[in-house]
């Protein structure tokens, strides 16, 4: 079973991510930039699978700009075997994205995609769904369990009221959930094995899709802040204030 | 204008950021009309009709909802959607899974998780964990967009009486069943709308020591909430997250106990009217937000906690 796992290249998540001044965006000049989270936990189920048995080969492809490359990389040294990078300097939205890793499917006859829940640079959590959509593939979103059986993969999937269990015939698009998986750290014989992995670059042009966006971002501002509190000296105080200053008990 | 709302229900009745989705259709203006799609879903539809602000219910009534299964749901909402300007579902792991598969088939890029609604086309989100907040302008003919309920008021649930309107199912897509569930059963209130929320973080140290929690909760008639740490750890289960990637709430009071304060926590619970901090950390980032902190040790601090409440 040949599997596709998308990755994006995102503001490293302990990153105090600043607005820009003109409000045209975030602040990405000389900024600490990592795999998406989720991303890295796709990766490494894949890799999982493959040691497994289960998958074949493991190809990783990120669309961005030409820097997607480092990312590629580290899931490389994860333990991918191939990358694709799509270089666009448009900026992408989900359903471009999705279009996009819906050619890249059918054009490498993936029988898998596993890609993150969410990437945590714009919030979105649409892009699996939209791929799944666009396929007319069966779709297990923000998952923490998978098994494979029989061609029918099982997936758990972490909801508001707890946890569920779907079936979903194969080929199939999976989103990954934050416990599915602990993501390995690359070691350093294979960081050095993956810069002789293949990297292929395509532009949407090359793949026939027209990624034009959407959305017009109107502006990008800071959050309103909230006024600091004050420190009380002893439980007593505290419940205190709730109920006379606060009056919320 | 007119606006198609993906309610989300249990076929008896509506599940409560419905009603919050209504609210923020109020503002997109025009018709609201609510979709009910489900088995045996008749008491769903009759609470939608009651709904304050809903001009008429769609009822698709079919063996292929009974599972809410978005492969089954998504060509429903393509079929209806050429009457609309709008499609509207609350930004619930229920909307999430369903909403972009609808609005792929219909070509458009959809917004998630809306706080703010300028006009009928531009909309405000948080992205980046809530470090920022983009004003967005969809140029597409239909806007799908998904609604964080935290941040529009529940449209009230009497008031209205909506016309009702049957409308056929679309069939089984074949492509997925649903196994089953494992749901957390719980007599407190529900943590995304409850007035009061008591999370606890690492510094619990065990899943036995949420008790302390737990009790303090029923005290307050609050809803129990935890980091992700906690949940990692396995403390408690997994829908107890509240966070950038967990549950988003905006209670009148949070208590966070032993939580730091990290940036994916805040961006959960930074909306709240009135925080509490109870932390050993004097530095931790939670204070840095919080009305009222405590510098303590917690197993001192809440057993105290609990006799003060009485
Ligand atoms: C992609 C991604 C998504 C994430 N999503 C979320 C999310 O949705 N929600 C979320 O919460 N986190 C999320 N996180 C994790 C987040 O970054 C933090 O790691 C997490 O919130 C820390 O949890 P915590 O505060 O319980 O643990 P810690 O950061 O370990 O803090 C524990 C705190 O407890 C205090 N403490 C310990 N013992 C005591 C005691 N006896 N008395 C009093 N205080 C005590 C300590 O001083 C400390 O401040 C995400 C991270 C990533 C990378
Ligand atoms: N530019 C991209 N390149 C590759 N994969 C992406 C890209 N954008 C999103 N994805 C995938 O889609 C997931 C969800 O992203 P989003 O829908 O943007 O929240 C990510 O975790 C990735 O797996």
């Amino acid at each position: 079973m040949k599997v596709l796992v998308p990755i994006k290249r995102v503001i490293d998540a302990n990153v105090k991510v600043r607005v820009k001044a003109d409000k045209s965006g975030v602040e990405l000049t000389n900024v600490k930039m990592a795999m998406n989270p989720f991303c890295e936990i796709g990766v490494e189920e894949a890799v999982r699978m493959k040691e497994a048995g289960t998958a074949s080969e493991i190809v990783v492809v990120s669309a961005g700009g030409a820097q997607s490359q480092e990312t590629i990389r580290t899931a490389l040294a994860m333990g991918a075997d191939r990358g694709i990078v799509i270089q666009s300097d448009v900026a992408l939205e989900p359903l471009g994205v999705a279009k996009l890793l819906k050619a890249v499917v059918e054009k490498e006859s993936a029988e898998l995609v596993i890609l993150g829940k969410q990437a945590i640079d714009g919030d979105n959590n649409q892009t699996g769904q939209m791929l799944a959509a666009l396929l007319g593939w069966a779709q297990g979103t923000f998952v923490s369990k998978i098994a494979i059986e029989d061609g029918v993969l099982k997936a758990t999937r972490e909801v508001d009221g707890g946890l569920e269990t779907v079936a979903l015939k194969m080929p199939c698009v999976l989103t990954v959930d934050l416990r599915l998986n602990q993501p390995r750290y690359a070691s350093l014989p294979n960081i050095m094995k993956a810069k002789k992995k293949q990297i292929d670059t395509l532009s949407p042009e090359d793949l026939g899709v027209d990624v034009t966006p959407r959305l017009t971002v109107v502006q990008v501002v800071e959050p309103a802040s909230r006024k600091a509190g004050v420190k009380v000296a002893s439980v007593a105080e505290l419940v205190d204030k709730l109920k006379n200053e606060a009056k919320v008990i | 204008m007119s606006v198609l709302i993906v309610a989300e229900h249990d076929n008896a009745g509506l599940k409560p950021a419905t009603l919050n989705t209504v609210t923020a259709a109020g503002q997109v203006g025009g018709d609201i009309v609510l979709l009910i799609a489900g088995t045996d879903c008749a008491a769903a539809a009759a609470a939608a009709a009651k709904v304050a602000g809903v001009a008429k219910v769609l009822v698709a009534d079919a063996p292929e909802y009974a599972t809410m299964l978005a492969e089954n749901l998504a060509p429903l909402i393509v079929k209806l959607a050429p009457d609309y300007s709008h499609i509207l579902a609350p930004a619930t792991t229920f909307g999430k899974n369903l909403l972009p598969r609808a609005a792929a088939l219909l070509d458009v890029q959809q917004i998630s998780d809306i706080s703010g609604i300028v006009d009928a086309d531009t909309f405000v989100r948080p992205i980046y964990a809530g470090n920022a907040e983009a004003t967005v302008k969809s140029g597409d003919a239909i806007k799908v967009v998904t609604i964080r309920a935290t941040a529009f008021d529940p449209a009230p649930e009497d008031g209205g009486s909506a016309a009702t309107e049957t409308v056929e199912g679309t069939g089984d897509s074949g492509l997925s069943t649903f196994v089953g569930q494992e749901l957390t059963k719980s007599e407190r209130p529900e943590l995304t709308t409850a007035g009061i929320v008591i999370s606890g973080g690492r510094g619990m140290q065990s899943g036995e020591n949420f008790a302390m929690l737990e009790r303090i909760a029923d005290k307050l008639g609050a809803a129990v909430g935890a980091s992700r740490a906690a949940v990692d750890a396995g403390f408690v289960p997994n829908d107890y997250q509240v966070g950038q990637t967990g549950k988003v709430v905006a209670p009148e009071l949070y208590i966070a106990i032993g939580i730091s304060g990290a940036i994916q926590h805040l961006a959960g619970m930074k909306d709240s009217k009135v925080i509490v901090a109870i932390n050993k950390d004097e530095e931790a980032p939670i204070f840095q937000v919080a009305d009222y902190g405590l510098v303590a040790d917690l197993f001192q601090a809440v057993p105290e906690l609990e006799k003060e409440l009485g």
